[in-house]
């Protein structure tokens, strides 16, 4: 089946659409990325962002206006749907209302023109599989959202699909049922062995279940890499921002020793940052940091110490929050984890404190 | 509705009820009853019926046996009136069916236009409920005239020769009723279409189901209720239809309808007319007792 080491690959795709003014929208803008076998693949991004669209034209619900999309190294640009080895895991269910759940299940089987019976014991199967035995003559209407959740999983597994394409499948389910379906569907996707590509804008979600994560916005794909390398070294702007909390300090470059920039926070104070990257005296870039890895009026003496004052604290159990403003004018948040009681305090609104980070913990950011 | 009349006591209720009520009882079910009455009496000898009344079963078994007429001839043809209660259940059974194949696509393509062209094309086809029926069935017997619209265009073109025979006849009968009918089609099923969700069409897709099989499979079994609607209210209708037969078909051919205007006019047979007309009343409830046992609460909200 392999005739080439991706499952998915979208090779500068491009898809236009003509707005109802007559204008013409680049809902995804020379796309190009790989989805390796096996993998849970995940496109995040905000609504908009082109990622629905981009599983839609996997699946072949919608065809590229430019670019190669190729399913185990096949093309597949202008191959119909139905003659696609993928199957798809709507956001709505989209179960057939006037089917029984065996016949929802069953459907794709008939339409490969499996026999009767063997249909019946791989829906057996199939219900097994997401925990719902017994459950052939229900409606769809009979079931709870997270059964009507799984079934439409059933449906699309019991095919054996080359990929399998999730929209947002968990977006209509309350939030403890959302998490736990979230390690379930981890659990599945090893068990099956299937490519599993994944449509969310909850970065959260795409974090906890992604082996990769593609960020996406305005129809480009911003960045594809593994969750920590998404939170860690996230390469523009948008991605930091949108993958958990990032304060953004900007700056200039003053000078580089190897990998140590240097980086004037206008009016705050210089500070030193790890990059393996080349920049020119005088660039302008942004320093992003996570709110974790800064600390409050440290001890220890670390690489870089900024001085400012407390403008708000929030205290929110496990952490504690604080709104700190530099002289230049920058602002960062801290985030300092409650270890002890008397730790829950460090500082209280309007006091002179001192914020420091290590060199590597910060990315400097150029877009 | 039922909001409005939550809380009303029951003179209230009594109050706002009995207006409508009354009219039903004095316009509808009272002459019914009249009708009902009528049918098991003898005819008198100048129309209406003998007085004083006298009773009888003649009525109805002439429909069955129409030599049991004292006005029979020699040759009489005892089948004649089931023959054309037959008939006109045939030529409405072809109308429903045409209504529906024509009226399907129809009520597709318009759901599938943008919201503005939408709306606009539901007004052309509910505009033909804006002029008189009977106007519009003598415009369209203008068109199929033997020197009407379309044999001059067909002989303008050299197509045909001589005129075609399209007016009075079956043919022309049954494009009338189709011609007046397929709005009452097309309403229902649109209705039915419109709310469907084509995402299952994608899903049947992804399902490996070629376009046609996808909508054999999911989008007519869910648009049913949409076409059982179009069927009752075509069928209904068209089986006691008597303009257009009469117009259409220039008294050659003969449905329910014509036969009971007949009964009422020249024929003066008022008590055969009543029990014709009961009969068809009869008919007409069972098939719509048939469809609300087979339909659904939800189905029927179609209608």
């Amino acid at each position: 089946m392999a005739s080439s080491e991706y499952a998915v690959e979208m090779q500068d795709v491009v898809k236009q659409f003509v707005t109802p003014e007559g204008g013409i929208l680049a809902a995804v803008n020379h796309v190009t990325m790989q989805i390796k076998e096996n993998e849970f693949f995940s496109l995040l991004g905000p609504s908009g962002c082109g990622k629905t669209t981009s599983l839609r034209m996997i699946a072949g619900f919608e065809l590229p206006t430019d670019g190669k999309i190729l399913i185990h190294g096949k093309e597949m640009s202008q191959v119909p749907a139905f003659q696609r080895p993928v199957n798809t895991v709507f956001q709505q269910y989209a179960l057939f209302p006037h089917m029984t759940v065996e016949q929802n299940i069953g459907f794709g089987l008939e339409m490969k023109g499996v026999s009767r019976a063997e249909r019946i014991r791989r829906v057996g199967e199939a219900l097994e599989m997401v925990r719902l035995p017994g459950m052939e003559l229900r409606r769809p209407k009979q079931l709870s959202g997270g059964q009507q959740q799984r079934i439409a999983l059933a449906r699309a597994l019991v095919n054996k699909p080359e990929v399998l394409l999730l929209d947002e499948p968990l977006g209509a389910l309350d939030l403890k049922l959302r998490k736990e379906m979230q390690l379930e569907l981890k659990t599945l996707q090893r068990e099956v062995g299937i490519t599993f590509i994944y449509v969310t804008h909850d970065q959260e979600e795409a974090l906890t279940m992604s082996d990769r994560i593609a960020v996406m916005s305005k129809g480009v794909a911003l960045q594809v890499d593994a969750p920590e390398a998404i939170y860690e070294r996230p390469a523009t702007k948008f991605v930091a921002d949108f993958i958990g909390e990032t304060n953004f300090l900007d700056g200039v470059v003053k000078g580089q020793n190897g990998t140590t920039v240097e980086i004037d926070l206008v009016g705050t104070g210089s500070v030193f940052v790890e990059s393996s990257r080349k920049f020119t005296n005088g660039q302008q870039v942004t320093v992003a940091v996570r709110p974790e890895k800064l600390r409050l009026n440290n001890p220890v003496n670390e690489d870089n110490n900024l001085k400012g004052h407390v403008e708000e604290v929030i205290y929110i159990g496990t952490d504690t929050h604080y709104g700190v403003r530099f002289t230049g004018g920058h602002k960062a948040r801290i985030r300092e984890q409650n270890v002890t009681v008397a730790q829950k305090s460090l500082a209280k609104t309007g006091d002179e404190v001192t914020m420091s980070f290590t060199h590597t913990s910060p990315r400097i950011l150029t877009e | 509705m039922l909001k409005f009349f939550r809380g009303k006591s029951n003179w209230q209720l009594f109050g706002l009820l009995s207006p409508g009520a009354l009219w039903i009882l004095i316009f509808f079910n009272l002459p019914i009853l009249i009708v009902m009455f009528i049918s098991f009496v003898e005819r008198g000898r100048a129309g209406g019926i003998q007085i004083p009344p006298v009773y009888t079963l003649e009525n109805y078994s002439q429909l069955f046996n129409a030599c049991v007429s004292e006005f029979a001839g020699p040759e009489c043809d005892p089948f004649l009136y089931i023959g054309i209660f037959g008939n006109s259940v045939r030529i409405a059974l072809i109308v429903t069916f045409w209504c529906i194949i024509l009226g399907y696509p129809l009520s597709y393509f318009i759901s599938k236009q943008k919201p503005v062209w939408r709306d606009a094309l539901m007004i052309l086809v509910i505009i033909p409920f804006w002029t008189n029926f009977l106007v519009r069935t003598y415009a369209l017997k203008q068109v199929l005239a033997a020197e009407g619209l379309l044999n001059s265009f067909l002989m303008g073109i050299g197509i045909i020769g001589q005129p075609l025979d399209l007016l009075f006849n079956e043919f022309a009968v049954v494009v009338g009723l189709i011609y007046g009918y397929l709005p009452f089609a097309v309403l229902p099923m649109y209705a039915s279409i419109e709310k469907f969700d084509y995402s299952l069409m994608e899903a049947a897709s992804d399902l490996g189901a070629p376009p046609q099989r996808a909508f054999w499979r999911v989008m007519l079994p869910m648009t049913l209720p949409g076409i059982f609607a179009a069927l009752v209210l075509v069928f209904v209708p068209v089986v006691g239809a008597f303009i257009t037969p009469d117009i259409m078909g220039g008294g050659k051919v003969e449905m329910i309808g014509t036969l009971i205007n007949r009964q009422f006019g020249v024929a003066r047979n008022w008590p055969f007319g009543s029990s014709m007309s009961l009969i068809l009343m009869l008919l007409v409830l069972i098939g719509v007792i048939f469809y609300f046992r087979s339909s659904t609460e939800e189905t029927r909200r179609a209608m």
